[in-house]
């Protein structure tokens, strides 16, 4: 039979953002798939060379919106990393909190979008209803519903009111209920096991090979967690499981990030329950010469940020690694003699972050490094003025 | 008024589009379909395809690549169509004003009716903005 080509996209319902997939098929069966990124490529890393230490918080916050902990989070551990500081408990424990409610209302969107991709619309409704309630509880803590603006070198920018603790302890309270009734609903429903069941399968040794990260390793049976290898804030404080489970099919991963979720409740609770007292703000002067990393549990995996400075007030490279970038090439293993009608929520299931990835190299056919920063730089610039004088633009 | 602008306000359908855009905005658009806020019951429907478009959302800040195709887009829409640039980025590039990714702002690109700033704007704000189109274009009330 001859192989027909599918392409998805870059603008269609299936997905938010806009990515590009040409789809290999023969007959129903997909054989290969390809992509094509680079629609929501904006410069970051550039952008964030030109800011201060503390403003490039501001701009790795707009990497994505529903990471907006987990990237400043890794970027404030890399500058926290150049030089030895120590960041106060009370911080630790604020930054904890918000990375867990982004967590909880990541995976509650996740679930949702499923759902949506599935056909099955009931359980969008249903997680994005419950997810307004994380989002209150996000915007009581914070201020805002999205974009926290939580997170600065050396601590937070703002400190937890005493009086809010009650009543976001109450909403969580009340959420996990509910939560509870819609695992139930979508774990043992007999349509979800029959669409999710076997769809998608990645194996452990797979899983090794393409070095995915987060829930989609942890569905295929791979132990792996910055919270618990690397422990940073204070995720060493409580009790909390690893949820790890082994079959590697999109039901596992739906299960993990269910049940992960009320693993973030339980932390989430305990950190406002025990919040200590103190300073929420180590004061950082200057910065040293020196390169950090930093690196946390987004919820899609681990997100990694390297910075360097040589003693000025910016930073000289900064340089990003989202979760997605190490999980888009499984599709290459688990999309493979499925059918097109289960591509969709397989290309989904790894809770795919396009504007988390779009960073830039250029390189040819051989693998070769076609121009290095200083190149694309001019290049970009003489390209910019050419399209500001065709559009009419200053 | 036109009678197609007149049957348009009516229930104006929303086509979204994601133009380098950090998935804030995107997904606030969608909060405003779901149980709280819930702009079906006013018959704004999200649609999958330009074609049943009448109203456009565009989110985010322009790049490069997308451009092309945006361009390619705004002539598929059915006219006659309006466009919402919804977020800071869409509306002024905000943050990444600089970046050289990212060269022009929408309006410079296609003609853009409302506005609706924000960082991400919240959903009643788009809400907001929406009716403040359909007065604007269908006359006060």
């Amino acid at each position: 039979m001859g192989k027909t080509i599918i392409p998805i996209g870059p603008y269609h319902p299936l997905q938010e953002e806009p990515e590009f997939f040409t789809l290999t098929v023969e007959g129903e069966t997909v054989v290969d798939i390809d992509m094509r990124m680079g629609y929501n490529h904006r410069g970051i890393e550039k952008l964030s060379e030109m800011k201060t230490f503390e403003n490039s918080t501001f701009v790795v916050e707009r990497i994505c919106g529903i990471c907006s902990t987990s990237h400043p989070y890794a970027y404030t551990r890399a500058v926290e990393d150049i030089f030895p500081m120590e960041v106060s408990m009370r911080s630790k424990y604020i930054r904890t909190i918000i990375a867990e409610g982004e967590r909880i209302h990541s995976h509650l969107l996740w679930l949702g979008l499923a759902g949506h991709f599935l056909g099955y619309n009931t359980v969008y409704m249903w997680a994005w209803k419950l997810r307004e309630e994380i989002l209150d509880v996000m915007e009581i803590l914070s201020g805002n519903r999205n974009a926290y603006a939580m997170f600065k070198p050396g601590g937070v920018r703002r400190d937890i009111n005493a009086e809010d603790i009650p009543i976001s302890l109450k909403k969580i309270d009340s959420i996990l209920p509910t939560l509870d009734m819609l695992k139930k609903a979508v774990l043992d429903d007999p349509v979800l096991h029959a669409r999710l069941k076997g769809v998608g399968v990645m194996s452990y040794q797979e899983a090794i090979d393409f070095s995915a990260l987060g829930p989609t390793s942890r569905a295929s049976g791979v132990a792996r967690d910055v919270r618990k290898d690397s422990p940073y804030g204070a995720y060493q404080e409580m009790e909390w499981d690893m949820i790890v489970t082994k079959n590697g099919d999109v039901f596992d991963k739906a299960v993990i990030r269910i049940l992960e979720m009320f693993e973030a409740a339980k932390i989430m609770k305990y950190c406002l329950n025990n919040l200590p007292d103190g300073e929420i703000d180590a004061k950082i002067k200057d910065v040293p010469p020196g390169e950090g990393i930093g690196h946390i549990e987004a919820p899609r995996g681990e997100t990694f940020h390297y910075v360097k400075s040589d003693g000025t007030n910016r930073p000289v490279r900064h340089k990003v690694r989202a979760p997605t970038f190490m999980n888009l090439p499984t599709y290459k293993a688990t999309i493979k003699g499925q059918t097109i009608s289960d591509a969709t929520i397989i290309l989904a299931a790894i809770d795919p972050c396009y504007c988390c990835t779009e960073r830039i190299a250029v390189k040819d056919g051989k693998g070769r490094m076609l121009y290095n920063g200083q190149d694309l730089i001019r290049l970009s610039r003489s390209k910019t003025e050419k399209i500001r004088q065709r559009m009419g633009g200053r | 008024m036109s009678l197609k602008l007149k049957a348009l306000l009516k229930s104006p359908w929303v086509f979204h589009l994601s133009t380098g855009s950090c998935n804030n905005c995107d997904i606030e658009i969608l909060d405003c379909l779901t149980p709280r806020f819930d702009i079906e019951r006013f018959g704004m429907l999200l649609v999958g395809s330009i074609k049943h478009a009448d109203v456009l959302l565009v989110t985010g800040s322009c790049n490069r690549m997308s451009v092309e195709r945006l361009k390619v887009l705004y002539e598929q829409v059915p006219k006659p169509c309006l466009v919402v640039a919804i977020g800071t980025c869409a509306g002024s590039r905000g943050i990444f004003k600089d970046s050289y990714n990212c060269p022009v702002p929408l309006d410079k690109i296609i003609p853009v009716d409302v506005y609706i700033p924000g960082c991400p704007p919240k959903p009643e704000a788009m809400i907001a903005g929406v009716v403040k189109l359909i007065e604007k274009v269908g006359g006060s009330k």
